[in-house]
């Protein structure tokens, strides 16, 4: 195995930049490093090898002509979530409804990745419009989880995360719209990040539900997150949500976070999220950390947020509602698979839709339909939206009394393939606690924590809106001293992929 | 089975014939196969996320956005689109400039 | 469809029995550079799906971003019409699946309108006010065009398959609602288009639409019902996309007369969509649906909620031009006319044209006269609107300009001006080339003069006796001679002067 595609991002960088090791020769190494785990792994939908190639050239052109580089992170491999849309390969979102499409133009990030200067190597897997907490849902295939082949990488963005795990790219993109970037994180023991809603462009990130979804980095150190995040992160004119405010300064924050003082800081721990559903496994890794939190000078309080308990409920009568309307597009008449049995369009669309649609899409599709249905809108997803306000509350109250929450990311270690994936409810109970954050449309964080039953666990990190540089700061510090106790980090523990 | 509290959980929030009004309104031509497996699923779902009315908030306002951002605008300036060729280029079929579905039944609203 | 066409009911005895009540929602395009939500062109007849993004294709990924001045329009226009102005609404998804909709949504400000509760006030052909309430004005967004193949005559039913284009899907659109309008009765018709008329020259004199009917700039789509006279509202049946202002009135009165034909036959109105078809006059009704509408009206998380604040809305208040009615009320005031004489003129379409002819230098009543009485038979006779003659304005101006100056009689210069009509070129240059001077050569005067009283030396007797109106005889024949380009107002003083010499 090729050493370089060990290295962080930053190390990494850092070699390409004093020219030490060119970019071709980093985007080469991951290409091998794909060609040889990914018929096992299983990250990749597209790989893009000679745009990749192309691009690491012009990086390396540039660094041998005296020129700054585009930016810290010019000539660095990345796998993206194959969400964004990208006019040199297509965009699938995990779906048949949409296999070969290629779109017309560049989602923001893509754009912003692309002037970056960094190297995209290709479209990564997921659950069916990222509606899933495994990639079981995928249209092309499970992703494996690289800690055990057996078992998932959590989801919906499996790819990216088993792709970081894999060693296959030191940087990826995810979307989080429940805790698809966090709860993959922590499946696979690297870092996943949710910023605060509207601090990354979803221009071109195809929907899922839009007022909840949010991109965000994914990587294998909390610096190279950040890197990544301010590389992504701030206003773009054609998102109207987008937040018009400078991104944090969070490479800064990562930076002074990992000398590791966190004295004069209160970590607060929601008591909501922890008690039942949750393995003892991670209850003692949670517990774990929150005494490493300590000795790093930090205060733990216990807060309380009662209606967390009702996020769940919630938010799936807000997703399902906003997906069914937000998936109405796929309808065979203007791209993306058309069904040949029809007699009009009507027929063709329900046939299309029918044919080219997983059951979770299904499901949620009628589940939302249900829920903005005249004489239920009221009960269900007006209701939500109330139940959606009292856990921006919650929140509220919480962050006066501490300046980041904590709680495991996910209830469970990863679980194996074909487990839960008949019964939905179990499945969505996967992100019990990574769900009040998209709905209040705070920051949140997950970095790689103990380990239970051979398994990785992850440590949620949760800070107010446009919060991400005390929440870096918290998560670099832990990253560091967790590093420090266990002898280095956690996915050095990964084993080799084998078939 | 006794009247249990599963039974108040899961019995009839949806039925068959729902979830195949549901699946017309959706455009989905779900099999009859189908229709059964969603019914018991989507009657357990609903049964579950009803949940959220147990909440009392009668004087609580509903929040639809995230982040309350309001007055978001573009100036009336043109921006380059597609031509016509970018438009039509992943049409599942085209004709003269247009894309061609098959015909329409239902008039439009 | 299936149901047979019910016996019409004789216009005069459905109001006698029954009573009107009408709703119109009115659809205006706005002419504004860009679509509602995104960048591209808005202009009508461009080639296919060539005015396109990834937004208004509806494309995966693609985020709505909403137009400034499309919200301005739609403010201003919400103030013309006595409207409240929302300080916070949000836009919805309209959830319906049909082709033409890129996304299978519409987004619009349905059930949070940006204008609310206003009215306005139109004048009747014989002077009567009615206000008609408005309910609301919200923004909307256009939907794509269908062209349907293979059918019969481009209808939809018996097509083989349909072709679209995306080039108007996107376009902001302002739907304007009125309250119920009651009490009507026989002037429903008139009313209905007296309304739309009105509302079309309010946004004209708003620049903010080019309001075509013809080329489906501005739609109209009415409600209607009929209630036994003193009985509970009936049910209302929709008329949509009536596309022209004397459809409106004839859709009006053909769908009274087919539901009163209805009720008689003891059947009942069912609450449905017709459309209104130009060569009958006729409504036929739409296709029945399967299952009832449920549209899952949400709020658009893609967009944020529009606030405008008073500051604002006062600032675009102060934009607004002088509306239709202040115009009316200056100029009938500037020309001393009556209410009657200002009525005449707008029911004419001839309001523009005069005050042109007046800002050109013709005295108000000179320019009035021409254009509601020789202009407007020409109109007439040629079958053109008042607008569509081909003179200008000025071009009147200049002709009147002509008279009073003496150079033209007035039946010469109808002769100008039927030559300019005629394509010949403006008036100078038709007076040049007919040679349509009046004769002002007192000498040959006197002489066609002298020349008529010896061919009739009974009149000139006559008029030497005193009867002077016998002079007109003479005046008759020297106009004659002169093939009337003489003044004859000149040529009578002649007659007197010459007999009583």
């Amino acid at each position: 195995m090729s050493e370089l595609i060990r290295l962080t991002a930053a190390e990494l960088a850092g070699k390409i930049h004093s020219r030490e090791v060119s970019a071709v020769e980093a985007a080469q190494a991951h290409l091998d490093r794909i060609a040889a785990v990914d018929g096992e792994v299983h990250a990749f939908l597209h790989v893009g090898t000679e745009a990749a190639l192309a691009n690491a050239a012009l990086v390396d052109e540039r660094i041998a002509a005296g020129e700054a580089p585009e930016s810290p992170l010019a000539g660095v491999p990345l796998a993206l979530k194959d969400v964004f849309t990208t006019s040199d390969m297509p965009t699938t979102c995990g779906s048949r409804i949409l296999e070969g499409w290629q779109p017309p133009y560049d989602a923001t990030v893509t754009q912003r990745l692309r002037a970056a200067g960094i190297t995209i190597l290709g479209k990564t897997n997921m659950d069916e419009f990222a509606m899933g907490s495994s990639t079981e849902h995928s249209a092309y295939g499970v992703t494996r989880n690289p800690w055990d082949t057996t078992r998932v990488p959590g989801g919906s963005g499996g790819g990216s995360a088993a792709a970081l795990a894999a060693f296959e790219a030191p940087l990826a993109i995810g979307t989080d719209t429940g805790g698809s970037i966090r709860q993959p994180a922590a499946f696979t023991g690297t870092v996943g990040v949710k910023p605060t809603y509207g601090q990354v462009s979803r221009y071109g990130l195809v929907a899922c539900a839009s007022s909840l979804d949010q991109g965000g980095p994914c990587a294998r150190t909390v610096l190279d997150a950040a890197l990544l995040h301010e590389v992504i992160g701030g206003h773009d004119p054609r998102d109207s949500t987008s937040i018009d405010r400078p991104v944090p300064a969070v490479v800064e924050a990562a930076r002074q976070g990992a000398s590791g003082d966190l004295s004069g800081l209160k970590v607060g721990v929601v008591r909501e999220l922890g008690g039942e559903g949750y393995q003892p496994g991670v209850r003692a890794a949670f517990d774990a950390s929150l005494r490493r939190l300590e000795k790093l000078g930090a205060e733990i309080v216990e807060v309380s947020c009662p209606h967390f308990e009702y996020g769940m409920a919630a938010y799936y009568l807000i997703l399902p509602s906003e997906v069914s309307s937000n998936l109405a597009r796929f309808d065979a008449m203007r791209y993306g698979l058309r069904a040949a049995e029809g007699r009009s369009a009507e027929e063709v669309m329900a046939n299309t839709r029918e044919q080219g649609f997983g059951p979770e899409v299904k499901r949620r599709i009628m589940l939302g339909t249900y829920a903005l249905s005249s004489g239920y809108y009221d009960a269900y997803y007006g209701q939500a939206q109330k139940v959606r306000t009292l856990i921006s509350r919650d929140f509220a109250a919480a962050f006066a009394q501490a300046d980041v929450l904590v709680s495991p990311t996910a209830p469970t270690v990863p679980f194996p393939i074909g487990d839960k994936v008949d019964d939905p409810l179990a499945m969505y109970l996967n992100d019990l606690a990574t769900i009040p954050t998209n709905l209040a449309g705070v920051a949140g964080m997950s970095v790689p924590n103990g380990i239970s039953e051979g398994l990785p666990t992850g440590l949620q990190i949760m800070a107010p809106a446009l919060g991400e540089a005390v929440m870096y700061r918290v998560g670099a510090a832990f990253e560091a001293a967790r590093d420090a106790d266990e002898g280095g980090p956690l996915i050095a523990r990964v084993p080799e992929v084998t078939r | 089975m006794t009247a249990d509290s599963a039974e108040e959980r899961t019995g009839g929030v949806i039925t068959r014939d729902e979830v195949a009004h549901l699946a017309r309104l959706a455009r989905l031509a779900v099999t009859d196969s189908e229709l059964d497996t969603f019914a018991s699923q989507l009657d357990v779902i609903i049964g579950s996320v009803a949940r959220v009315g147990e909440v009392a908030a009668d004087d609580i306002p509903p929040t639809s956005h995230a982040v309350p951002l309001e007055n978001v605008f573009r100036p009336d300036e043109r921006r380059p689109g597609l031509d016509q060729a970018q438009a039509l280029a992943g049409a599942p079929a085209a004709e003269d400039g247009r894309f061609r579905v098959p015909r329409i039944l239902g008039e439009e609203q | 469809m299936t149901t047979t066409e019910p016996e019409l009911v004789e216009f005069d005895d459905v109001v006698a029995r029954f009573d009107p009540v009408m709703g119109i929602e009115v659809h205006v395009e706005l002419s504004t550079n860009t679509k509602m939500f995104c960048g591209c062109p808005t202009e009508f007849g461009a080639e296919p799906n060539t005015q396109v993004c990834p937004v208004c294709l509806g494309l995966p990924g693609a985020l709505p971003v909403v137009n400034r001045a499309a919200v301005e329009s739609a403010i201003r226009i919400g103030l013309a019409l006595n409207c409240s102005i929302a300080p916070w609404g949000r836009f919805a998804r309209k959830n319906y699946f049909y082709p033409d909709m890129p996304k299978n949504f519409q987004t619009s400000q349905y059930d949070e309108p940006i204008a609310v509760d206003g009215f306005l006030d139109l004048t009747l052909d014989d002077g009567e006010v009615v206000r008609i309430g408005i309910e609301r004005a919200h923004m909307e967004e256009d939907t794509g065009k269908s062209l349907h193949v293979g059918g019969a005559d481009g209808r939809i039913h018996g097509a083989d398959h349909s072709l679209l284009d995306y080039n108007r899907a996107g376009v902001p659109l302002i739907e304007i609602v009125t309250k119920m309008i009651p009490d009507t009765g026989a002037r429903a018709p008139e009313v209905a288009r007296a309304y739309v008329t009105a509302l079309r020259d309010l946004i004209h004199s708003l620049g903010v639409s080019d309001v075509r009917m013809d080329q489906g700039s501005m739609r109209a789509d009415v409600n209607l019902s009929l209630s036994p006279k003193g009985g509970a509202l009936g049910t209302r049946t929709e008329t949509k996309n009536v596309n022209s202002l004397r459809s409106v009135e004839r859709a009006v009165r053909h769908e009274m007369s087919r539901q009163a034909g209805v009720l008689d036959a003891g059947g009942e109105i069912v609450q449905e969509t017709r459309h209104f078809d130009e060569a009958t006059g006729h409504t036929r009704a739409g296709r029945r649906k399967e299952t009832s509408e449920d549209y899952r009206y949400f709020p658009e998380p893609d967009l944020v909620p529009i606030a405008p604040s008073a500051e604002w809305v006062e600032e675009l208040r102060g934009t607004l031009p002088e509306l239709p009615w202040e115009r009316r009320r200056r100029i009938q005031a500037d020309w001393g006319i009556s209410d009657e004489e200002i009525r005449d003129l707008v029911n004419a379409g001839a309001l523009d044209l005069v005050e042109a002819t007046v800002a050109a230098g013709a005295p108000s009543q000179d320019a009035r006269s021409w254009w509601v009485s020789y202009l407007a038979q020409q109109a007439n006779t040629r079958g053109v609107e008042l607008t569509g003659l081909a003179i200008t304005p000025e071009q009147v101006a200049r002709v009147i300009e002509l008279v009073a100056a003496g150079e033209l009689t007035n039946k010469l210069a109808r002769q100008v001006v039927d030559g300019v009509l005629d394509g010949e070129g403006g008036p100078d240059e038709v007076v040049a080339a007919r040679g349509l001077k009046v004769v002002s050569d007192e000498g040959e005067l006197v002489a066609a003069v002298d020349a008529a009283l010896a061919e009739q030396p009974d009149v000139a007797e006559k008029i030497r006796s005193g009867k002077v109106a016998a002079a007109g005889a003479i005046v008759g024949a020297v106009m004659k001679a002169t093939r009337g380009q003489a003044d004859a107002k000149r040529v009578r003083e002649l007659v007197v002067e010459r007999v009583g010499a």
